[in-house]
């Protein structure tokens, strides 16, 4: 289906085709031209064919057309041929013109409305909608108006009747002028008739031309029935002859029409359509009326049957086809200017729209504003004032200056509104649109501000418990009573809850005692004036509250004295009525009292009230009198002026004698004249009269207390009386009940003056309570004005309100739960009355039986409820803030109240506080006050003083974190200062817990020990007093210099935080060159050096240790087993060949660092080459990996050779041959010790070291090579002993932890500290891997150079008297002295924060120290021995960096290692020192400027300059620094008992100790093995280990004959006890798992001067063969 | 070293590191670690990781992006160290030698919800001209020993740094427990919940 605007397309093309055609047609016939209509109505001719009517008009309408044929055929025969046609035409337009007549007077309007040439066809199209809405309406109405029409038609008909009979004389030559004219009023008529009410002239219109047809048909009929009047009969005929003169005029008028049609030309062509149609209808109207006129012609033609043929024929058959008619332009013009009116374009001159006699006035000449009228064309206007005009008061529309009245122009010149761009691309980013999600408003001033939270509103909880009727109507007599008494209980329980009388008592006793004590304290004595003062307020103020007192008493006497009453009234009356309608009972407890001692009290009481008064009257009296006497003396001063005035009046008229007894009257006169003028003579006051005092005292007593040994009287209420039933009640009083029973209660909640809640409806019990108990929420968005409630009284269906209670608005504090139930008192005016037993309100009552004392009672009764803030889920109070609240409004208490008397701020002003306390008399037996007499007590003994300090922030504390204390006592907070301090035991704690109780005091056990330890030592660890006295100093001095550097450990340079590429020098950069040419895979690989790793991010697992294990020189090799002892001395003999059968060793390499354990695999011979590498795990102390934690580990990798031993053991002599039991065995050989620090420090440790191998090694014996190749043998004759090449690296390598660079303060000279930097940096900058030291730091932390170091000092002197004869022997014990002096890398105990030396005392007294400490002392005691001795600074294996010492002795250099007491020879290869930095002696500091660093191809003159380049120089000479060392070394001898008690201990320990590791096998002890290597053992000790003699050991083979035995001595220094442990451990003796095994133990401690001890350890298994 | 039933909150950090700015360089990838505290731990999800190289668009948008996730949850007992994310960002130079392009770190937003971090990236400056020189040459600029360094304040005054533009990260942050152990980092208005990076950033970022 084609959409509105595509019809609308359609039609508006189709009329524009119909416009042409038009125009082609101007002249042609006026079928064409009414296409559209005929095409538009096409449908509607459907419908309307349907209708009977439709179908029923038809053959009168053709029956008129051939009638009108007839008479034009008559006429003119030029027609003739087109007759047919034409007249069908005129059919099919007619039907058309009916059925739009009410839509052609819209679109005619339109059309007066629109002149302009266009019409939307959307207006057409619209008339057709209307047209076929029309039709039914005016279908229907027809009908029902057509006995009116009828009506009308039949007027019409007699005017025609008549007019046509008054017209039968002028005939034809009258006829068309006033046809004519008929036709064009008409047509004015019909205009006007349309404009002014459209629907008469459509609805009258076609209902007339169908009555008329109808009129036809009846016309017919009657004349069917063949009954025409005489008259009738005459009009036909008469109408029969009448002339043709009207057919022409129709013919001509219509061919004007369709001139005037032409002429309308293209302006308007539906306008031109409406306008045809509108003639045609017109023409149709004459046709009818034609019709009308010739309506008596019909019956005459037509007949009976035609009248059925009528009927039968459809309505073609009818139609009469005619040409349309022609209408000449002129005659066109003509009919329309008839119709229309055409403004003239002249202008209207001004005469004419003024009202006459009028000028012209012009507002603009007179000074008025006018506005500027809008622009409108001089032609358009002159047309509207033309055409206005012509209207009805057309005047009225011109102004006084004769131009249409018009409003200023309306249009702005410029636009207003801001200009718009639709770029959304250039939009401003300020103006770009932002979705913001809608909110919820938020509510309106009126609304609680800030609850935009929908879920933050506010909740009231109402809780509306019950109703209690203090006065009901329906309350009985008894009810009445009842209440009363039940009121007065109530007042009695309070007043006893409150005990007024009770403490207005005690503060009178109280008062009464500090009047007395003051009395007493000042007895008698002259009183201040602020004594006075006091007292006499004192006084005042116990005169007020025994008044007080008295009153309250008063009352309590009188209020059971009521209730008493009240219950006698209550049993008279139920006596009187017979029954019983409350439940009350009243109870008197009686409670005897003692009554003497009661009297005593009440006559005490009495008498103490008695003193007071009348000692008040006393006072009263006196300043009565006082004022009496002042009075008088007042008085008598006026008396006295008095008299002398009279006087003096006297000596005036002493003169007149005569006049005496005058005068004397006269005097008498006077004088009483001006006495009752002046102050009347005062009265004495009255003498109190104390009697009577008692007298009144002992009256009011017995009124207001109870007399003394009464008993007190506790009246008790309750309700458990029996109620009479209601059937043995009288008539009245049932009805009572009933009525009670009748009635409910319920009460409204009403917020804010809006009923919000109300209860349930409940009934009103006979005891007159009710109770809801209902709690209403109410969710509050408004502030909260009023909350009341309103009780409604139900009785039956009908219900009224009774009372209303006002509930104040809680406070935000009042929240639910904590509020108790109020009771709220309300009562009503209402005024009832009953018939029955019922009092009524508001009706006056009489218990009396006179019926007097009547008594008005009203409604009345507590409602108890309570109303508060609601709570939250979550504990929240659902109240608004209490600046929300309205009014708060305190009540006016002023002084009462502390806070609104000195404000909130002077609370905290003691002074304030004080003031108000003496000003508002606080009573301090009140036990509200009680807080504060206390602070006030506090704060101020007797004065109240302020504080005398300024607090700049008295608020501060809230602010605090915590409180100082609580900052002490929480462990969590002690436990997160203790991290942040970086004390060692938290440095690194993990997960400090959240909560305090999650802080186990575990924590701090450590903590606290070591600081409690400060003092106390523990020998039990240390075994040794004086090494315990020693560890706790260095630890003190470690924690000391820790601390220090752990401060200086924050300084960062730029190094430390970024990685960055040295500058290149051309050197570098050539070699870089030079490296690109060099071959890619070398065949002697280079080690790299690798990337270090800072130590933050590492966790445990992450380091390993590799350990590359390479060869070993030189180890011992099995002795034959032999039985006899004899035979070993010509082993060596035999050896050669027995070597060659037998096997020499099989030696493998353990390595054990943190008791993790590897080992390489077993090879063959003394000079075994594993090259294997072993990796084993490193884990650091608490999982700490930051530098200073892994400097300080002191656990040691021990690398031992062991060697593999196979016994075939437990042969079974069934299986030989098919299987071989083995049993392995491994003996220990030798070790290596190297300490986790030096590998750390020095991050790969890469050389041949010398294997440790005890002095004796049973079973194995150190064999020369039994080749012949001398040369070699020779290189091995300089030093023995077995040796292995390792490469110690960790992977990653760790950074080592620099030390520090702080400048420490020095007592040296500025210009040496100069100096010494400066040869310090040069050397580093010409020989950067030459170790140069000029100046060292000494435990002090001070900068010492280090010639001062550097002093001869002797040595022991038992030493040198060992050996007077021997030097070198001496010097060797010298050595092995200082080597037994344990050493302790500074790095470990220091952190690596620096090197520390000490100098030599200090060195034996802390018996640990480094190798320079050992050098040092070494050093010194050669020179004190007479030799020439240096200090070489270099570095060795594997300690890195250190010191050795170097010796000169007879043209040959030895150096020394003071660490081990080793020393060798210039050319040893196996000496450990690989460079040489600098020699040191006491007056100057060589550094090293040879080409070579290693000993072996160094010069040791120090005189050549060119190879030692010295620090003192000619230029520099040496500023005789003094030394930093004492004089003389004082020696201590060693207590040998301690060493013997030390052995003892140390022997207990390792027992256990393997014990202990043997945890699955019993450790058996060979006592008797054990006792011969203990006496062994010094033995050892004197030959200084060396020569291990064979004697022994054949003397242990005898000893143990075929035991097989493996074992070997240890020796240490003593230090501590774990470092024996371990070796012990290392040597894996007690991992033999022979069932067989025996051992043996022996220890051995040599005490050395000075407490060092040379520790001896023999272990030893037995292997029974 | 807590022990097991002592009370710990959790934080949960979901979100990605969503891309970055770097008007000079491209192929770029970005490292990025969590640093924390003595009393944090890490229960689950990667604490470390790297991300794809990506290249810029060659038409329009000048942004790197990754689009890289991150999830992980910690355990803590304290508030006290509160985890920070730390970023590199590397890249090649003109030689193709992989170099650093930036470091930065963010703290791990508090508040749970969303949010988004536009973290400012530098890097440390060559000390000397000639040095600048020769680590261009080189390929091997000034990096920091660690790059955990930028997530702590200590020794950060001995260095110079230049900055070098911006890496966005978004995050997911759920918390639990905190509130029952008395810390109430409850989300603020909804004006601080878009980035706090300062507004010389998002300028920059407007200017690319």
């Amino acid at each position: 289906m084609a959409s509105p605007s595509d019809i609308r397309e359609k039609l508006r093309k189709k009329r524009r085709a119909l416009q042409e055609t038009l125009v082609k047609n101007k002249n042609e016939d006026d079928v064409q031209a009414l296409v559209p209509s005929t095409k538009l109505s096409g449908e509607k001719r459907q419908t309307t064919m349907k209708e009977p009517e439709g179908s029923e008009e038809d053959p009168g309408e053709t029956l008129k057309r051939t009638i009108r044929a007839q008479r034009q055929r008559r006429k003119k025969r030029l027609l003739e041929q087109t007759l047919v046609q034409e007249s069908r035409d005129d059919d099919v337009e007619e039907i058309s013109t009916i059925q739009h007549d009410g839509a052609e007077e819209e679109s005619a309007e339109k059309a007066h409305e629109s002149v302009v040439s266009s019409r939307s066809p959307a207006g057409s199209q619209k008339g057709l909608f209307s047209r076929t809405q029309h039709t039914p309406s005016s279908q229907s109405q027809s009908q029902s108006l057509d006995d009116f029409v009828k009506r009308r038609l039949e007027e019409r008909l007699r005017a025609a009747r008549s007019k046509s009979e008054s017209l039968q004389q002028p005939e034809a030559s009258f006829e068309p002028a006033s046809r004519l004219q008929s036709l064009r009023d008409r047509d004015t008529v019909t205009r006007f008739d349309r404009e002014v009410d459209p629907d008469r002239s459509g609805r009258q219109d076609p209902p007339s031309a169908l009555s008329a047809r109808v009129k036809f048909r009846e016309a017919a009929r009657r004349v069917g029935k063949g009954l025409p009047t005489a008259e009738e009969a005459y009009n036909f005929f008469t109408f029969n002859f009448e002339p043709d003169p009207p057919d022409e005029s129709e013919t001509t008028s219509s061919k004007r029409q369709k001139q005037r049609k032409t002429a309308k030309d293209d302006r308007d062509e539906d306008e031109g359509d409406e306008a045809e149609e509108q003639e045609d209808a017109e023409a149709d109207e004459d046709n009818q009326e034609e019709n009308e006129n010739q309506s008596e012609e019909a019956p005459l033609v037509q007949n009976a049957e035609e009248d059925l043929f009528a009927l039968d024929q459809s309505p073609q058959d009818f139609l009469e086809v005619r040409k349309a008619e022609y209408i000449g332009y002129r005659n066109l013009i003509q009919r329309e200017s008839d119709l229309l009116f055409t403004p003239s374009f002249r202008t209207v001159p001004t005469s004419i729209k003024l009202p006459e006699n009028m000028k012209p006035r012009y507002l603009e000449d007179e000074g008025l504003y006018v506005g500027e009228r809008p622009s409108v064309s001089l032609t358009n206007e002159n047309i509207l004032e033309n055409r206005i005009l012509k209207m009805e008061e057309g005047k009225k529309w011109f102004g006084d200056d004769g131009r249409i009245m018009a409003l200023p122009d309306p249009i702005k010149e410029s636009s207003t509104r801001p200009p718009l761009f639709h770029m959304e691309e250039d939009l401003d980013p300020a103006l770009q649109t932002v979705y913001r999600k809608a909110l919820k408003s938020k509510y309106a001033n009126l609304y609680i501000a800030g609850a935009a939270d929908p879920e933050g509103d506010y909740q009231l909880d109402v809780d509306v418990s019950g109703l209690i009727f203090s006065h009901h109507p329906l309350f009985s007599r008894e009810h009445v009573l009842a209440a009363r008494l039940a009121q007065l209980y109530d007042q009695y329980l309070t007043r006893q809850h409150n005990n007024l009388t009770g403490h207005l008592t005690d503060k009178l006793n109280g008062l009464r005692s500090a009047l007395r004590n003051m009395l007493e304290i000042h007895g008698g004595q002259s009183l201040t004036q602020a004594m006075q003062q006091r007292f006499s307020e004192y006084s005042l103020e116990i005169r007020n509250t025994r008044q007080l007192r008295d009153s309250e008493q008063e009352k309590d006497r009188t209020l059971l004295k009521n209730i008493v009453k009240m219950w006698k009234e209550i049993k008279a009356l139920r006596e009187f009525q017979k029954f019983t309608n409350t439940p009350y009972k009243l109870y008197l407890r009686r409670e005897n009292v003692d009554r003497a001692s009661d009297e005593r009290e009440h006559e005490d009481e009495i008498l103490a009230e008695v003193l007071e008064l009348e000692a008040e009257s006393e006072e009263d009296y006196h300043k009565k009198l006082a004022e009496y006497n002042k009075q008088l003396e007042e008085w008598k001063l006026w008396r006295r002026k008095q008299k002398s005035k009279k006087k003096k009046r006297k000596k005036k008229k002493k003169g007149q004698a005569q006049e005496d007894t005058e005068e004397e009257d006269q005097e008498a006169s006077e004088s009483e004249g001006p006495v009752e003028e002046g102050p009347p003579k005062p009265e004495p006051p009255e003498r109190p009269d104390f009697d009577s005092i008692e007298q009144q005292v002992r009256e009011k007593a017995s009124r207001i207390r109870r007399k003394p040994g009464e008993a007190i009287l506790i009246p008790e209420l309750s309700a458990s009386g029996n109620i009479t039933a209601s059937e043995l009640c009288p008539r009245a009083e049932t009805a009572r009940r009933e009525d009670v029973a009748r009635r409910s209660l319920f009460i409204k909640i009403l917020y804010n003056d809006k009923e919000v809640s109300r209860t349930d409806s409940r009934s009103l019990n006979t005891d007159f309570r009710v109770h809801f108990g209902q709690i209403f929420n109410l969710k509050i968005v408004n502030c909260p004005q009023s909350i009341h409630l309103q009780v409604f009284e139900e009785i039956g269906s009908s219900c009224s309100l009774l009372a209303r209670v006002f509930v104040p608005v809680p406070e935000p504090s009042v929240v639910t739960g904590n509020v108790p139930v109020e009771e709220f008192e309300f009562s009503s005016n209402q005024r009832v009355m009953f018939d029955h037993e019922g009092v009524g309100s508001d009706v006056p009552l009489s218990f009396e039986a006179d019926g007097g004392n009547k008594q008005t009672l009203l409604t009345s009764g507590k409602l108890s409820c309570c109303v508060s803030w609601g709570i939250g889920d979550d504990d929240v109070p659902l109240a608004p803030p209490v600046s929300q609240q309205p009014g708060g409004i305190h009540s006016g208490l002023g002084r009462l109240d502390a806070v609104t008397y000195i404000g909130a701020s002077g609370l905290y002003d003691m002074k304030k506080i004080g003031e108000w306390a003496t000003q508002s008399r606080l009573d301090p037996n009140d036990p509200k006050n009680a807080s504060i007499m206390q602070l006030l007590k506090v704060a101020s003994s007797g004065e109240v003083t302020a504080p005398e300090y300024f607090r700049l922030e008295h608020l501060q504390e809230e602010f605090n974190f915590v409180t100082d204390e609580e900052l002490e006592r929480s462990r969590r907070f002690r436990l997160l200062r203790l991290r942040n301090q970086e004390v060692a035991e938290f440095r690194n704690y993990k997960c400090v817990p959240a909560l305090e109780r999650e802080v186990t005091d575990k924590v701090f056990q450590e903590y606290e020990r070591r600081l409690k330890e400060g003092e106390i030592i523990d020998t039990k660890e240390h075994l040794d007093s004086h090494r315990a006295l020693v560890a706790k100093y260095l630890q003190k001095i470690r924690e000391s210099v820790i601390n220090r550097f752990l401060l200086a450990k924050h300084h960062y340079v730029l190094s430390d935080l970024v990685i960055e590429e040295e500058i290149p020098s051309i050197g570098i950069l050539g070699l870089n060159l030079f490296k690109l040419a060099e071959p890619k895979r070398p065949l002697k690989p280079q080690r790299k050096e690798r990337k270090k790793v800072t130590a933050q991010n590492l966790s445990d697992g992450d380091i390993k240790l590799l350990v590359n294990i390479i060869r070993a020189f030189d180890i011992p090799i099995r002795r034959p087993q032999s039985n006899k002892p004899g035979q070993s001395s010509q082993s060596a003999i035999q050896g050669s060949d027995w070597f060659l059968s037998q096997v020499q060793v099989r030696p493998f390499v353990e390595v054990s660092f943190q008791r993790t354990v590897l080992q390489t695999t077993t090879a063959d011979g003394p000079n075994p080459c594993w090259n294997e590498e072993l990796q084993l795990p490193f884990s650091a102390p608490n999982g700490d990996y930051s530098t200073a934690s892994l400097q300080s580990v002191k656990d040691e990798v021990f690398i031992n050779i062991f060697d593999e031993v196979v016994h075939e053991t437990g042969v079974n002599d069934k299986d030989r041959g098919k299987s071989i039991h083995t049993h392995v065995e491994k003996h220990w050989l030798g070790s290596v010790k190297i300490p986790f620090s030096t590998i750390y420090s020095q991050s790969r440790i890469d050389g041949t070291f010398k294997v440790n191998t005890p002095a004796v090694l049973l079973g194995y014996s150190k064999e020369r090579s039994h080749g012949a190749n001398g040369g070699y043998d020779i290189m091995r004759s300089l030093s023995e002993g077995t040796f292995v090449t390792l490469f110690i690296t960790m992977e990653p390598q760790l950074v080592p932890g620099e030390s520090i660079r702080e400048k420490f303060d020095s007592q040296e000279d500025e210009h040496l500290l100069q100096a010494s930097e400066r040869f310090e940096r040069e050397a580093a900058q010409g020989y950067p891997d030459r170790p140069c030291l000029t100046t060292v730091i000494d435990l002090n932390g001070k900068t010492v150079f280090i010639t001062r170091f550097i002093r001869p000092l002797n040595p022991p002197q038992e030493f040198l008297d060992a050996f007077p004869n021997n030097p070198q022997e001496a010097t060797a014990l010298v050595a092995r002295f200082v080597s037994l002096i344990p050493s302790l890398p500074d790095r470990v105990s220091f952190s690596g924060a620096c090197d520390l030396w000490s100098t030599c005392d200090q060195f034996l007294t802390l018996l640990a120290g480094d190798e320079e400490e050992h050098a040092v002392l070494l050093c010194n005691y050669f020179l004190s021995m007479g030799k020439r001795a240096w200090l070489i600074i270099g570095t060795a294996i594997p300690e890195g960096p250190t010191a050795y010492v170097l010796t000169s002795e007879q043209s040959r250099y030895l150096i020394w290692n003071p660490s081990s007491g080793q020393y060798y020879g210039q050319y040893d290869t196996f000496c450990p020192l690989l460079t040489v930095g600098c020699l040191v002696n006491a007056d100057n500091v060589w550094l090293n400027i040879q080409e070579y660093t290693s000993p072996m191809r160094l010069n040791f003159d120090i005189t050549k300059a060119n190879l030692w380049k010295p620090f003192f120089s000619r230029s520099f000479s040496h500023p005789g620094l003094s030394s930093v060392q004492p004089e003389e070394l004082v020696y201590r001898r060693t207590d040998k008992a301690a060493a013997a008690e030390l052995q003892d201990r140390i022997e207990k320990i390792l027992k256990e100790k393997i014990m202990e590791w043997r945890p699955r096998h019993p450790t058996r002890w060979n006592r008797y093995c054990t006792t011969t290597l203990k006496q062994f053992l010094p033995k050892l000790e004197m030959s200084g280990g060396q020569d291990v003699t064979e004697g022994h050991r054949h003397e242990l083979q005898s000893l143990l004959g075929d035991n097989r035995i493996s074992g070997f001595p240890l020796h240490l220094p003593f230090s501590e006890i774990r470092p024996i442990i371990e070796a012990v451990y290392s040597t894996g003796v007690h991992s033999v798992q022979a069932s067989n095994v025996e051992f043996a133990l022996a220890v051995y401690v040599h005490p050395y001067p000075n407490n060092v001890l040379s520790v001896w350890v023999y272990l030893a298994s037995l292997v029974r063969t | 070293m807590a022990t097991s039933n002592s009370s710990v909150f959790l934080l949960t950090v979901n979100g990605q590191i969503e891309g970055a700015n770097f008007p000079e360089y491209d192929n770029l990838y970005c490292k990025y670690c969590f640093v924390y505290g003595h009393d944090w731990a890490p229960t689950t999800g990667l604490e470390e990781g790297i991300t794809q190289i990506t290249c810029k668009n060659s038409q329009s948008s000048q942004k790197l992006i990754w689009n890289f996730p991150l999830e992980t949850t910690f355990k803590s007992t304290n508030p006290s160290g509160w985890p920070q994310l730390v970023v590199t960002v590397y890249g090649p130079d003109v030689f193709g030698n992989d170099v650093v392009r930036g470091y930065g770190a963010t703290h791990v937003p508090f508040t749970p919800g969303q949010h988004t971090r536009t973290i400012p990236m530098f890097v440390p400056e060559p000390t000397w001209r000639l040095q600048k020189f020769t680590g261009w040459l080189l390929g091997r600029r000034p990096e920091y020993t660690d790059p955990k360094v930028v997530a702590q304040g200590e020794g950060r005054e001995v260095t110079r740094v230049r900055s070098q533009g911006f890496v966005t990260v978004s995050f997911h942050i759920m918390t639990k427990d905190m509130k029952k152990m008395g810390y109430d980092t409850g989300p603020t208005g909804p004006a601080n919940m878009p980035s706090v990076t300062s507004g010389w950033s998002t300028e920059e970022q407007q200017n690319m």
